[in-house]
């Protein structure tokens, strides 16, 4: 009974929050109108307010007034609203500048919030580009920020790009790369391209006078090297300094401003501090999309150009029968006859098993799945449990039964001698959280 | 002794994950034997002498996978010859593999 109320106070409150808030919004922006028409334009088209406001930066012998004119006439494209996309975003509107696109598909979800300092717990669940445009806005009225809640695509990248400057490429997935690559170069746009996983950050720029990301990498990587911060885990300082940085190169290509990273590439080692600028190789006479005679004249389908999906989020594989496989409700059957006559195998990492995990399960990481040690150590254990049980069963969980169905396959291949049953548990622990034991944290 | 029974050393530097393939270990100095070293037949030494795991997401054919840049003291191996580039005594070898993430 306690929590049924305890429940309704709490969606009681959050509309009281909510209309509160819009009301703030709506008051906050009759200050900013008001404030705008006391304000005393110079005839070189900054106002007295902004000259106060940028006044730090237009000190800069390489800014003064002529670049912060730029800096307001100028417009730039963020692609993707991530650890990149948000420090690039907050950097280029404090800086002025006098229009800022966004495009992200998503929603703020909490797992977002130890890098994406663009939004606020209070944010959760709304679109990405809204909740940016809103706190965006709130640090500089004057910016005009263009939401997109879509997916950007081969119908509808050329038709965007072509209202903006400069690009930024904050995107968290191969085929968006190369579809954004493509569209900079036919629209003939500069594209500041970051990446990040773990500690470690990429930064280039492409398409200014020098090569397109093609030049450098015509093939795409094969999708099963690819990691994604959701799988890898990702640093918030780490991806954030390429942000930040991809905002200062975008920033110098606005400016006009020499030395713009075009043609190299830099390194950054967050866990050994460490930059690194290397020189890229020039042009390709033969790229097929910038090259002399380009065999591209259009965009393609980059999802299978790519092999992989234009997003990070995990597909739902499908690679064992039915009859390899055991759903969360029949294991917790199993277990409750015993956990002796089978043998449990978790394959998540070592960091995610100590976040939570089941009482009987074993840790194997599956990139580890096939080392002889690991290999032993399951034969051992499994013949035990013969012995004493005649029959053996082998179990195999990970986070959201993708990875425990790849173990599963390599392990029919190791044991294919022996007639030992293999299964994987359909879901993984996500599924056990949701149908089985609630208090297992979902991450 | 001629020099050249005294082989040459190099550093190779892994990044961007590739490390993960060799041991985790970001860096490794090496002594090859002879002077006649180009980087096509380092690849080669490397998967047999250095390569822990999954020789397939270090190698494709007989050259690197795609998404794996080959750098020579921080320049680019396209701009030396790629494969054909010869070592020498004191280079830097770095393998990156590309990030995609953000
Ligand atoms: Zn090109």
């Amino acid at each position: 009974m306690s929590v049924i109320i305890r429940k309704m106070d709490e969606k009681e409150l959050m509309n009281q929050i909510t209309e509160l808030r819009e009301l703030l919004r709506i008051k906050e922006a009759q200050l900013v109108a008001l404030r705008r028409e006391k304000q005393i334009l110079q005839d070189y088209g900054l106002s007295n307010g902004e000259i106060l406001r940028y006044s730090r930066q237009i000190f800069l012998p390489e800014i003064g007034i002529k670049g912060q004119i730029k800096l307001k006439n100028s417009s730039i494209l963020i692609v993707g609203a991530g650890g990149l996309g948000c420090p690039a975003a907050l950097y280029l509107a404090s800086a002025g500048a006098g229009q800022i696109g966004i495009i992200d598909y998503d929603d703020v979800e909490i797992n977002n919030l130890h890098r994406q300092l663009l939004y606020a717990e209070t944010q959760i669940g709304t679109p990405k580009v809204n909740a940016a445009a809103e706190n965006l806005n709130r640090l500089n009225s004057d910016v005009k920020v263009i939401p997109y809640k879509i997916q950007l695509d081969s119908s509808n990248a050329l038709n965007i790009i072509k209202s903006y400057d400069v690009v930024i490429d904050a995107t968290d997935n191969v085929a968006t790369r190369y579809l954004l690559n493509d569209a900079c170069v036919l629209s003939n746009k500069p594209l500041v391209s970051g990446s990040a996983l773990k500690f470690e950050g990429h930064l280039s720029v492409f398409n200014y006078n020098g090569p397109c990301y093609r030049c450098i990498f015509p093939k795409p990587p094969p999708p099963e090297t690819v990691t994604n911060c959701g799988d890898g885990g990702v640093f918030g300082p780490a991806v954030g300094t390429i942000g930040v940085l991809q905002a200062l190169e975008a920033l110098k290509i606005v400016l006009d401003l020499p030395h713009v990273l075009s043609g190299q590439l830099l390194l950054f080692d967050g866990l050994e501090t460490k930059f690194r600028k290397i020189n890229l190789r020039g042009k390709n006479r033969n790229c097929a999309i910038c090259g002399e005679h380009p065999t591209l004249h259009k965009l393609i389908d980059y999802e299978q150009f790519c092999g992989a999906k234009a997003n990070d989020k995990e597909p739902k594989l499908n690679l064992l029968k039915n009859e390899d496989r055991i759903s969360v409700e029949e294991y917790n059957t199993t277990l409750k006859l015993g956990t002796e006559a089978h043998l449990l195998i978790d394959v998540r990492s070592a960091e995610e098993f100590d976040i939570c995990h089941l009482k009987n399960s074993i840790n194997i990481p599956l990139r580890n799945i096939n080392n002889n040690e690991k290999v032993t150590l399951i034969r051992n254990r499994i013949q035990e449990i013969q012995k004493q049980h005649n029959d053996a069963s082998l179990y195999v969980i990970c986070r959201r039964g993708n990875d425990s169905q790849k173990a599963v396959k390599n392990l029919q291949e190791t044991f294919k001698e022996s007639n030992i049953e293999i299964k994987d548990v359909i879901g993984g622990i996500h599924a056990w959280s949701k149908k089985i034991d609630s208090t297992f944290p979902v991450y | 002794m001629s020099i050249e029974s005294n082989g040459i050393s190099v550093i190779i530097e892994l990044g961007g994950g590739a490390e993960l393939l060799f041991d985790k270990k970001k860096k490794h100095s090496v002594n090859l034997p002879g002077n006649d070293w180009t980087i096509q037949k380092l690849l080669f030494w490397m998967k047999d002498n250095l390569l822990k795991e999954r020789p397939e997401l270090f190698m494709q054919d007989d050259t690197v996978r795609p998404g794996i840049l080959v750098l020579v003291n921080d320049t680019d191996w396209e701009l030396l010859g790629e494969g054909n580039y010869k070592i020498n005594s004191g280079d830097t070898i770095m393998f990156i593999s590309t990030l995609h993430g953000g």
